[in-house]
């Protein structure tokens, strides 16, 4: 049929270990929205960099628009057509937003000067079509993680393409931008362009996608229209198994008010990002930050754990005020924070997955300056399994695991630690939905232990979900807090609003 | 295909290139010059290899640690120098107090390259240089500029002992292998120093103390480069603040390059470093006793150097 954009045939791949795709069939239609969705580890991002030239496969064959191609790397699959947002960004720290979105194909006048002028033009204009206004002379790292998506999805969508593939592209970006994104996927549709969007957030599949294709351990389970299938049908076909209905009830209110209070936070500031913050949590409480990108819950959640040595503010922990310099100093009276910054904070690429989960409390397992590696391996396996992450075995560096595995690694350093208290910041930021809902119990039974958890996401039904009690901040400000019967989605997006109403009468008086 | 081929790409079991390389290309060389070399297939020989890599292999030893970090260090041939005039300063009261002083001359400087690196978030290669260019001054200037020699002096005999007719050298050499294998692999410091150059965000989140450690690193560096330049001041039976230890950077970074550490830091491979650094040994040599032309044996490391980062390029880009 001719109406096919895209068709691999029979891909397989082998690493080491692992048959990461086996004898795979793969169509995209043309315009047509398509997700391919499976379990962390399925072979999803393994499938896309054979598409785009990354890895070679080891047999099958492919074919756009009718003809075999088997592109060579990244620029030969642009070149016939294929652009692609990759899971992990390839975007330069150091270099401005508008050099990210040139890099390699500057415009040049006839003396072969590059045309700065005309790269912040269009560069700026690029991104104003994507609803972001932002001087693009600022340097990448200064940028959020919302706006770096963006960044790259300019950068891929400025090659002519006839397939755009964004591998995860929502997993950094809350509600307001997904919508932008939409807008701009929708836009592309109407073009006549096909899309592969891949994300484990079901909604978002329901929402965006006209076809499915599921796969499973590296194999094609099916592929079906999204409107012919259901939640739980698409979720049992992934897992291999028939789903348990999974809950999204609000969590039952528990009284707070005996509990022994873990921490107080009095008056946090630090530049502009935070003025002047005051919140206390106590043992076994869950306590979400709500705010939109911007609204300091990343810099409040790095002056609790003493990342930010600029700030102000007095904070006690169990009754007594500490002072928090450095890391290490939280992480000895009992805070651990995990970063929602996986490849930048997160992993040490070349270690293994055993080193990675025993990076943050090697102290436990030392003597005399030596580490047990009887108990490392011990520890390593127990979360390998608590928290089924795939792998070929504790002595794999963590770079070769599937973006989602390695978020569980990072997830088990800071388990391993034992804390009392711990801050996850968008902790299940590319899990799986079937692991997510174990994190979440997880989580849960952590709380009944006492341990206190701190909670940053930025989809606010997770938060109602998951919390205890939600402040919510705007601007470096908390503006509310909200808990038991008055807590939801709606009430949190009303507090933020209220804020920002608060903040513009300030101004006009 | 029995599916046993040999290949160039790093295997996760079995024989791979990139970790193994240096191992390969000494035992070439070995044979190479064995057929080649008159009078090289001889224990003499192996002797002489042994006595006159030792500098180079302590030095890189402690540059392997550097490297590893995602640092380098260009001073150590100019704290070598510093070192040894300390110790040629102050041999007057006494052999073991002079040692501990050189070492110590030594160790600070590692030390000030170390803080400077962490507290200023300078480059390490330019901070080093500061060192590479003032340490030799420094050398100089203890010694009034003349070179000391001292070949009546017992000091001379600690670099001509030897246990059964084993020079001294090969044993430090072997403990001070044995000491950074250890360290590297199975001691938690060695961790953070790899977790370090691999992601210095990461590790300083997870609670590593970066600063202490960048100190510490550096520390090490200047503590072997100091080690060498006492058995080799004590071998010569001078210290000559001119010339001892020069270009000794070069060649222990090409060591540490050809034993397949990572350039940008993060995996450190000690046994790898071991060869690479008899490999630069063995060409001086074979240059030497071909009556080959010196500055062919600097066309020849470079050659060999290139080589090695060629094949390590397979091991970063991944499995492809
Ligand atoms: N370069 C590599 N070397 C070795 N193994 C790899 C490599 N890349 C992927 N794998 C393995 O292949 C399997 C599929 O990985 P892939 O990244 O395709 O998963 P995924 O479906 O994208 O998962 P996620 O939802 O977590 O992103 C995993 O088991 C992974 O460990
Ligand atoms: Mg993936």
């Amino acid at each position: 049929m001719s109406d096919f954009l895209l068709k691999m045939t029979g891909v397989s791949k082998e690493f080491p270990g692992v048959k990461a795709l086996n004898n795979v069939d793969f169509y995209i239609r043309k315009g047509e929205v398509h997700s391919l969705m499976g379990e962390n580890g399925a072979g999803k991002s393994t499938l896309i960099k054979i598409l785009t030239g990354i890895y070679t496969k080891d047999s099958g064959t492919i074919e756009l628009n009718g003809r075999q191609m088997s592109p060579q790397n990244v620029l030969e699959a642009q070149a016939a057509g294929i652009s692609t947002i990759f899971q992990e960004l390839n975007l330069i720290p150091d270099l401005s937003i508008a050099e990210n979105i040139f890099l390699g194909r500057e415009p040049k006048d006839r003396f072969g000067k590059i045309q700065w002028k005309k790269i912040y033009v269009k560069s700026t204009e690029a991104l104003k079509d994507l609803g972001i206004n932002i001087d693009v002379q600022l340097k990448l790292k200064d940028i959020g993680a919302a706006i770096q998506q963006m960044v790259a999805l300019v950068r891929a969508l400025d090659i002519n393409a006839n397939l755009v593939v964004m591998d995860e592209p929502t997993s950094s970006l809350d509600d307001n931008e997904v919508k932008v994104l939409f807008k701009v996927i929708r836009n592309l549709k109407e073009r006549g362009v096909s899309v592969l969007f891949i994300s484990h957030r079901l909604s978002e599949i329901f929402e965006i996608c006209d076809r499915v294709t599921i796969l499973r351990d590296g194999k094609l389970v099916g592929e079906s229209l999204i409107r012919d299938i259901s939640h739980g049908e698409l979720i049992s076909k992934m897992i291999g198994k028939d789903s348990e209905s999974i809950v999204s009830n609000k969590k039952k209110a528990i009284d707070f008010s005996t509990k022994e209070t873990y921490l107080t936070a009095n008056g946090i500031s630090s530049g502009i990002m935070l003025k002047g913050i005051d919140l206390s949590i106590r043992k076994g409480e869950i306590v979400g930050l709500a705010g939109l990108l911007g609204s300091g819950r990343t810099e409040l959640a790095r002056v609790l754990f003493g990342d930010d040595q600029a700030a102000n503010g007095k904070i006690e922990i169990n009754g007594k005020k500490v002072s928090l310099k450095h890391p290490a100093d939280a992480i000895i009276n009992g805070v651990a924070f995990c970063s929602e910054e996986r490849k930048a904070e997160g992993i040490i690429p070349n270690m293994s997955v055993a080193d990675n989960i025993t990076l943050a409390s090697f102290s436990d397992i030392t003597r005399f300056g030596f580490f047990s590696r009887k108990k490392q391996l011990q520890i390593t396996n127990k979360y390998i399994k608590q928290l089924s992450i795939k792998t070929p075995g504790a002595n794999r560096e963590i770079k070769f695991l599937s973006g989602g595995n390695q978020q569980k690694v990072i997830l088990a350093r800071w388990l391993a630690l034992k804390p009392d208290f711990i801050i996850l910041d968008e902790p299940t930021r590319g899990i799986d939905v079937g692991a997510k809902s174990e994190i979440d119990k997880l989580i849960q039974s952590m709380a009944n232990e006492g341990i206190s958890i701190l909670l940053i996401s930025s989809e606010m039904e997770e938060l109602v979900k998951r919390c205890d009690r939600v402040a919510v901040l705007y601007e470096g400000e908390k503006v509310g807090e909200l808990q038991g019967e008055e807590l939801s989605v709606d009430a949190i997006l009303h507090t933020i609003t209220a804020g920002h109403n608060r903040k513009l009468q300030g101004a006009n008086k | 295909m029995n599916g046993k081929t040999l290949s160039l790409k790093p295997a996760v079991n079995g024989i791979s290139f990139s970790k193994h390389g240096a191992a390969i290309i000494f035992i070439l060389l070995m044979i190479l010059n064995g057929i080649f070399t008159p009078n090289f297939a001889s224990l003499g020989m192996l002797r002489n290899l042994l006595l006159q890599v030792f500098p180079i292999m302590i030095v890189s030893m402690g540059m392997t640690i550097v490297i590893s970090s995602g640092g380098i260090d260009i001073s150590v041939g100019s704290i070598m120098a510093v070192a040894a005039a300390a110790l040629a300063k102050n041999l007057g009261i006494g052999i073991f107090p002079a040692i501990v002083i050189g070492l110590s001359i030594g160790v600070v400087f590692g030390a000030f390259n170390g803080f400077l690196i962490a507290k200023f978030k300078i480059q390490p290669m330019i901070v080093t240089l500061i060192l590479m260019v003032g340490g030799r001054g420094i050398a100089q200037q203890l010694n009034n500029g003349y070179v000391i020699s001292f070949y009546d002096h017992p000091f001379v005999e600690l670099g001509l002992y030897s246990i059964s007719g084993i020079p001294i050298q090969v044993f430090v050499m072997l403990l001070v292998i044995a000491s950074v294998f250890i360290l590297m692999y199975y001691m938690v410091l060695g961790k953070y120093i790899q977790a370090i150059g691999d992601n210095l965000r990461a590790s300083e989140l997870s609670g590593i103390k970066t600063f202490k450690i960048t100190i510490i690193i550096y520390a090490l560096s200047a503590f072997f480069a100091s080690l060498a330049a006492i058995f080799e001041t004590s071998r010569i039976c001078s210290a000559d603040p001119n010339t001892l230890g020069r270009f000794m950077e070069l060649d222990a970074i090409a060591a540490v390059a050809v034993g397949g550490t990572s350039m940008t830091g993060g995996k450190a491979n000690v046994i790898g470093t071991v060869f690479g650094a008899l490999i630069i040994q063995l060409i001086t040599i074979s240059v030497n006793m071909n009556n080959i032309n010196y500055y062919y044996s600097l066309i020849l490391k470079a050659v060999i150097i290139i080589a090695a980062m060629y094949l390590q390029q397979f091991r970063t880009k991944g499995t492809k």
